[in-house]
């Protein structure tokens, strides 16, 4: 009964909100729609210390990692604008971060710094973890206590950065999921909000017609120059047989996909009919060039790619899926939209949206995208989507190559 | 009309999409086309698992095979229509 009624009062304030969602605005103008003190890791060492602490100050979130020790060239680069850009990014409120030494530390917090939001870095070396530990937990109970007191605020739904990535496809991501979320954007792009789109790798096969959605022939070119660029410098350089097997996966040929093309064209689906993207983002960077659709070059692995999106800033993330992904993000909710009713007979407690209506001609698209905008703005007002109640927090940094 | 059997992204395809659990050989599907919503039956000459493709008309051993208007690769054997189509029968033009 109380489930029954919450759920009552949420769509009212949806209906009487008229696009509206109540969202935190952070020092630096941006809005977030969750409120995390941040616990992070500079480096694999420090995850110890950082989860140590999340589990001291009961609230706060440690984002452990693999990598961040003797990386170099564009690839620390890459690092290091992952791990600013996912303290940055408006979910979160305050952070703590540990390092294994002083000086990298200090470079992730001046970065973070620059948003206005409160963080603080330790340094392992000459304490070691139970002084950091110590030292860290004192910050962290502060900012906690201090977010927690937060207020959030009616915000228009322009003020949302909506990101998207599909996985585990099948045909009906192709028919259902994907067109769902290109409807969303169809909608909402021309509303003012940011969005974002990526998988370099599972766009060859329809390579021409990503090309030509872009807002001018020259950032189509550009597109191309980093679609041509993954082609020749990750597949061609490190293929030993003909991908059959990694591009469709085994669980999308058994969802019925079987060629890189049919995949690609079902992928795209996503960017709707009418918007065009207005840039091309190197992976985890902030989009500047206002309002609008964006390119964002990433992996196709799921993990990898929404947490780039996460890091660029981006504050609720669409997932399609076809025979069933469980992927979540701790700072970036990821709600799961399918329209295979297989799927949502076998695994309905990852699901948030079922439009498998569609397949049955039940539901247009047309209402099937007014339902993502629903769950979208229930999303940005609170409600925890499936991965986020099932403790999905999958936070994987993309490596360009072999540490030094 | 009924919930379709199989759905067609755009007129142009050679192959058909299975949106329904546990379909067996010998069933009169209800097609639909979804690009203009015009629908034909067609009889599925096979089981084919939901999310699976069907033939819709005879294809010959290195044509090329269409879905969303596009194509999506080449048959590397013959298929009658009505006939599973999938990793068997079909292979990226790509790598």
């Amino acid at each position: 009964m109380a489930a029954r009624t919450s759920r009552r009062s949420i769509r009212t304030s949806n209906r009487n909100g008229h696009g509206t969602f109540l969202g935190w605005r952070r020092e630096n103008g941006r809005v977030g729609v969750r409120n995390h003190v941040v616990i992070l890791p500079l480096d694999d060492l420090s995850n110890a210390a950082c989860e140590a602490v999340a589990n001291t100050i009961k609230g706060t979130l440690a984002l452990p990692h693999h990598y961040g020790r003797l990386q170099f060239g564009a690839d620390l680069d890459l690092h290091f604008r992952t791990l600013i850009g996912a303290g940055s990014n408006p979910n979160v409120a305050a952070v703590v971060v540990i390092g294994i030494e002083d000086g990298w530390t200090q470079r992730v917090v001046d970065g973070i710094a620059k948003t206005g939001k409160p963080v603080t870095g330790f340094g392992i070396e000459g304490t070691g973890d139970l002084g950091t530990i110590a030292k860290a937990s004192r910050v962290a109970k502060d900012y906690l206590q201090w977010a927690s007191e937060l207020r959030r605020e009616e915000c228009p739904i322009s003020e949302l950065w909506v990101s998207t990535k599909c996985g585990e496809s099948d045909t009906t991501t192709g028919l259902a999921s994907c067109p769902t979320v290109g409807n969303m954007y169809d909608k909402l792009i021309p509303q003012g909000i940011y969005g974002v789109f990526g998988e370099t790798s599972e766009i060859t096969g329809a390579e021409h017609i990503a090309e030509a959605r872009a807002a001018t022939p020259e950032i189509g070119e550009k597109w191309y120059r980093v679609w041509k660029a993954y082609q020749d410098e990750v597949i061609e350089a490190h293929k030993v047989d003909d991908l059959s097997e990694s591009q469709p996966t085994k669980g999308n040929i058994a969802g019925g996909l079987t060629t890189i093309e049919e995949k690609a064209l079902g992928n795209l689906e996503k960017i709707g009919r009418t918007c065009r993207y207005i840039d091309v983002l190197a992976p985890a960077e902030t989009p500047s060039k206002g309002p609008g659709l964006y390119y964002m070059d990433t992996s196709s692995a799921a993990a990898e790619c929404v947490t780039l999106m996460a890091a660029a800033g981006f504050t609720v993330h669409t997932f399609p899926t076809g025979q069933g992904n469980v992927i979540g993000n701790p700072i970036l909710p990821v709600i799961k939209i399918t329209g295979n009713p297989r799927t949502v007979r076998t695994m309905s407690e990852h699901i948030d949206l079922d439009v498998s209506g569609i397949l049955r001609r039940e539901m247009t698209l047309d209402e099937a995208g007014d339902a993502l905008i629903d769950m979208i703005l229930r999303t940005a007002n609170g409600r925890l989507t499936a991965a986020e109640a099932l403790g999905h927090r999958e936070f994987v940094m993309t490596k360009l190559y072999r540490s030094a | 009309m009924g919930a379709p059997h199989l759905l067609v992204h755009a007129k142009k395809d050679t192959v058909g999409v299975v949106v329904v659990e546990d379909l067996k050989a010998g069933t009169d599907m209800l097609c639909v086309v979804t690009e203009d919503d015009s629908s034909f039956r067609l009889k599925a000459k096979m089981n084919v698992p939901i999310g699976h493709k069907i033939a819709l008309v005879d294809i010959k051993k290195g044509d090329t095979v269409w879905k969303y208007g596009q194509d999506i690769g080449q048959a590397v054997a013959d298929i009658k229509k009505g006939e599973h189509v999938h990793v068997h029968n079909l292979k990226t033009k790509r790598w």
